[in-house]
């Protein structure tokens, strides 16, 4: 039983992980620029959720917090994209990953000069609640999570194959050029890829503020998502969520059965393993060159 | 405008290109040599830190700036140059003078061996590696707790060089100029390497492996030579950072700290020695600046002194927005150009140092 809440428990990190990861993978699929500042993105959402909600700030109530907070998020993505991260186009890789993590510190400057810097959670109508499946005491919280992601990978396939929009982005992300050619927006499906990105990150700030307390540091945590992305194949969607679920439940699994210094190491180590071995992630995206 | 008429072919790749240049150059340390008498010890504490910033910059510049190999993790580098240094003097019993070259040189082997499986990664996989490289050093740290003490610590003994002390507080001007020594040997030995074969090779690296290749250039050797001695030059840095410090833990070299590294030099300039000095001079100086202001600011108020926790970090991170945006050639970038527009004087265009713009280079298809 001590392994299933493990699972649990992992998965729903595994979720938390993924679903930042999947906003670095939208934006690299579609842009190319590597956005360092997503774990930054997820841990401004959630303050801006916690801010709107929690009862020593704003106070509004929880369903209206949500949208409103996952609305600004998108609309901070697509405004970063359009004045900060259009200028850098064409520049090297490196260069915007600089930028990103200049961003990010910038992000947690302006939410700890708001909110302070004190671990906070936020007061969601499912916090501190239980569900009992045969036995197994499992926090409502991490399996609403599970459920979300679940829920929203759902709705992101819907949104990829089925919209204009999905299409326009699927297409601007295989070759520029050539959807520019075909009367796609290339530069305002780049904002807009930033500000699904931005309402990603959002969702998973909420989930994560629900799940524990949040801090500015928080965004630190983009990093493990980051080798998460790594792991799953950068530059694949279902890769990025399976890299996530795979550092989740690496984590507390390592940290029971080998010991608790590892928790921390081995997601690491499994993204050192996989950039010696097979450097383009389990599910890989790259095709060589022909000369 | 100057003009130099090359008559040799030595004058391509002296150290100077002319006189003028090296009395300059040599005023400069005439100048450094003689801080100390127009300092007090505060501020001369400052300047030693700035050179030791500039050290540690010089080591990732010469892999960032001119091998092109992108690191998000130098800090490991610092933290083990410092560790070595230490452990070797209070383990090992060795004089200053040679545990320091040999920490060097430890981390210059570690980082040829460790980059030996990630050479054939390439630009954002690499930052990865090394990034991923960075957080495990300070795992590492904890879990080797017999040798570096964990989470308390180690203690950097002060440096003794034939009986002399260099402590921070008691010989400041020595320590100083012990300092500008080894920073004067360390630059010059990286100007002599780029007019070197191997300096050369790297810059072929960074501009097109695949013309390196072609030029005869042995890629993944001159990548790994590259890393090697970038750790080195850093570890030196990182020693040296240890000794000022006095004790240092896992968390003294921290992902932020390689993350300020590698801000430090795209602000100074990437791709020039004089970039990683300048990058040093802004990290070392705006935290005073800010003090400065922020009481300066206080005072036309009317207010309390203002403490905002986070604060040095964001305007770091703003200021570097602004240099990639505006300038991504750096403050060395930028003075190059108010010096070309002075000697040519009414002759000046504008088009003249301007950023070519560039396609999109893919990652995805290589």
């Amino acid at each position: 039983m001590d392994a299933l809440q493990l699972l649990v428990s992992g998965l729903a990190n595994g979720c938390i992980y993924g679903l930042i990861a999947l906003g670095f993978v939208l934006i690299y699929k579609a842009t190319e620029a590597v956005n360092f500042a997503q774990g930054d993105m997820m841990m401004l959402g959630a303050f801006i959720t916690l801010g709107l909600n929690n009862e020593a700030w704003l106070g509004l109530p929880f369903w209206l917090a949500v949208p409103l907070a996952i609305a600004v998020m998108a609309a901070i993505g697509y405004l970063l994209d359009a004045l900060v991260l259009r200028r850098m186009f064409g520049q090297s890789q490196i260069a915007v990953v600089i930028l990103t993590i200049a961003l990010g510190f910038i992000a947690r400057f302006i939410a700890g000069a708001i909110w302070g810097h004190e671990p906070q959670s936020l007061e969601s109508p499912i916090a501190g609640m239980e569900v009992r499946v045969g036995g197994i005491v499992l926090g409502l919280d991490e399996v609403a999570v599970i459920v979300v992601t679940v829920v929203l990978t759902g709705v992101l396939y819907l949104f990829f194959s089925r919209t204009r929009l999905g299409l326009a982005m699927q297409a601007t992300s295989q070759n520029q050029l050539a959807a520019y050619y075909m009367g796609i927006p290339v530069k305002r499906v780049h904002s807009l890829t930033w500000a699904l990105a931005g309402a990603m990150a959002a969702i998973a700030g909420i989930l994560f503020a629900t799940k524990g307390a949040i801090d500015p540091n928080s965004g630190l945590l983009g990093i493990k998502a980051f080798a998460a992305a790594v792991i799953g194949g950068f530059g694949s969607l279902p890769g990025a969520l399976l890299g996530g679920l795979i550092v989740g439940l690496v984590e507390p699994f390592s940290a029971r059965y080998i010991a608790a210094g590892f928790s921390q190491i081995m997601p690491y180590l499994i993204l050192l393993l996989i950039l010696v071995f097979r450097p383009d992630g389990i599910l890989a995206q790259v095709r060589q060159k022909k000369v | 405008m100057r003009i130099v008429f090359k008559t040799s072919h030595d004058a391509d790749i002296r150290l100077w290109k002319h006189g003028a240049q090296l009395f300059w150059y040599l005023l400069l340390l005439a100048a450094a040599v003689a801080l100390p008498l127009l300092l007090d010890d505060f501020m001369l504490g400052e300047a030693t830190n700035v050179l030791v910033w500039a050290i540690a910059g010089m080591g990732l510049m010469l892999l960032v700036g001119h091998a092109g190999q992108a690191s998000l993790g130098h800090a490991a580098w610092l933290a083990l140059g410092a560790y070595a240094d230490t452990l070797l003097q209070t383990r090992a019993g060795l004089p200053f003078l040679m545990s320091l070259p040999l920490a060097a040189v430890i981390s210059g082997l570690v980082a040829a061996l460790v980059t030996l499986p990630i050479m054939r990664l390439h630009g954002i996989y690499l930052a990865i590696a090394t990034l991923a490289l960075s957080v495990l050093t300070e795992d590492i740290i904890i879990l080797a707790e017999p040798w570096t003490g964990g989470v308390s610590g180690l203690f950097a003994p002060d440096i003794e060089i034939f009986g002399i002390n260099f402590n921070r507080y008691t010989n400041p001007d020595g320590l100083y100029w012990l300092v500008l020594a080894i920073t004067v040997l360390i630059t010059l030995g990286y100007a002599n390497l780029l007019r070197a074969p191997t300096g050369r090779a790297f810059v072929a690296v960074r501009d097109s492996e695949i013309s390196a290749r072609a030029m005869g250039v042995h890629v993944a050797r001159t990548k790994t030579l590259a890393f090697a001695l970038s750790a080195a030059v850093t570890a030196v840095a990182g020693a040296l950072m240890g000794h000022m410090a006095g004790v240092f833990n896992n968390e003294t070299f921290n992902i932020v700290i390689s993350i300020y590294l590698l801000m430090m030099i795209v602000i100074g300039g990437l791709g020039s020695i004089h970039g990683a000095f300048l990058g040093a001079l802004v990290i070392g100086f705006l935290p005073q600046a800010i003090a400065l202001l922020r009481s300066a600011l206080a005072g036309a108020l009317g207010i309390g002194s203002i403490t905002i926790p986070g604060l040095e970090t964001a305007i770091f991170g703003a200021i570097l927005v602004a240099f990639l945006l505006f300038e991504p050639r750096g403050i060395y970038g930028r003075w190059i150009v108010i010096r070309t527009w002075f000697e040519l004087f009414p002759f000046y265009r504008r088009d003249m140092f301007r950023r070519q713009r560039s396609y999109l280079k893919t990652e995805r298809m290589r």
